[in-house]
C-alpha cells in the first residue's frame, strides 16, 4: 500500500540529485563544514547550495549544528543505514538463499 | 561554559560525528534506555551500565559476555557526567578502556540530546573525538569485528523501543 510521504521517500528524493550527493560526499571526506566552505566547492549560488542543504537536512542526512557564531554541517549516517537494512538486507538474503536453494539442488542431482 | 569545555573540536567540526534518528517513544524512556542498566543490556553492544547521573558522577560501560570471550576487561568504557537534565540533555566524558591503544587516548566528550516533535522523539548524539583516532573508527563502525558503532547502536535502540525486539532478539 503506498501511504503518505514516509522518511524514505525524502532520503530517496534527497539522494536523486547529483549535487547532494556530492555535497554528502563533501562532508564524507570532511565532516562539519559550514556553508561557505561547502558552497567554494560547488559551481552553484549561496542560495543554490542553501537549498539542497535544506532537502538534506529534512531527510535527516545532515544535521546542523551551531559551533559559536558558525552552523557547522554534519552527515548523519543513520538514515542510510536504516534504507540499507529495509531493502538491501532484504534482497541480498532472498539472493544469498535462492542460491543456496541451487546449490542443494545441484549437489542432490549429482551424487 | 568554561575553557576546559571549550574543545578545541568545537571549534573545527572535524572530528566531531552527528548521529540522529528518531524514535516513537517518549523522551522519557529513551532517556532511561540510555541512564538504566537494566535497558543498555538490551541493545548495541549488550553490555550494562553504571552511572551517577550528578555532574561529577562516574559512568561505567561494563563488557557483554560475548565482549569478554574476545578479550575485552570488565569495563569497557570510563567516563564522567557533566551535564545532567533529564530527559534532555545528558552530556559525559566517554573512555574507552577496552585495550592499551584506545585507553592511551585521551577522553572523548558525548552529548545526548532528546527532543520531542509531534509525538516523536529525536535523539542526536554528538560525539567530540579530538585525538582519539582509534575510538573515531570504533564508533564510526569501521574497525572490522569490533562492531558497527553508533548507527547501530542507534537503529538496535530503535528497534527495540519501538518493537520490544532487539537485533540480538
Amino acid at each position: 500500500m503506498i501511504g503518505p510521504v514516509t522518511d524514505d521517500d525524502r532520503v530517496f528524493k534527497a539522494l536523486a540529485h547529483p549535487t547532494r550527493r556530492f555535497l554528502l560526499d563533501r562532508l564524507f571526506a570532511r565532516d562539519g563544514r559550514t556553508l561557505t566552505e561547502l558552497e567554494s566547492e560547488v559551481a552553484m549560488t549561496r542560495f543554490g547550495v542553501m537549498k539542497h542543504l535544506r532537502v538534506l537536512e529534512r531527510a535527516g542526512l545532515v544535521v546542523v549544528r551551531r559551533s559559536g557564531r558558525e552552523k557547522r554541517h554534519f552527515l548523519n549516517p543513520v538514515p542510510i543505514r536504516q534504507i540499507h537494512d529495509r531493502w538491501i538486507d532484504k534482497y541480498q538474503e532472498r539472493h544469498v538463499s535462492a542460491l543456496t536453494a541451487l546449490k542443494a539442488e545441484l549437489e542432490e542431482k549429482h551424487t | 561554559m568554561t575553557a576546559t569545555e571549550k574543545a578545541p573540536q568545537a571549534a573545527t567540526g572535524q572530528t566531531t560525528r552527528v548521529y540522529r534518528i528518531y524514535i516513537k517513544a517518549t523522551p522519557q524512556t529513551i532517556w532511561d534506555a540510555i541512564t538504566k542498566s537494566e535497558w543498555t543490556e538490551k541493545y548495541g553492544y549488550g553490555g550494562r551500565s553504571e552511572i551517577t547521573l550528578t555532574p561529577g558522577g562516574l559512568y561505567k560501560g561494563y563488557a557483554s559476555d560475548a565482549m569478554k570471550a574476545m578479550g575485552v576487561p570488565d569495563v569497557a568504557v570510563e567516563g564522567q557526567i557533566l551535564e545532567v537534565d533529564p530527559p534532555r540533555k545528558l552530556v559525559q566524558t566517554w573512555h574507552p578502556v577496552w585495550d592499551p591503544g584506545v585507553t592511551a587516548e585521551p577522553p572523548t566528550r558525548l552529548t545526548w540530546e532528546i527532543e520531542e516533535e509531534y509525538g516523536v522523539s529525536r535523539l542526536t548524539v554528538t560525539h567530540e573525538l579530538a585525538g582519539a583516532p582509534i575510538a573515531e573508527a570504533m564508533v564510526a563502525g569501521e574497525v572490522p569485528n569490533a562492531g558497527g558503532g553508533w548507527v547501530m547502536v542507534l537503529s538496535d535502540l530503535k528497534t527495540l523501543l519501538e518493537t520490544g525486539k532487539s537485533f540480538a532478539g
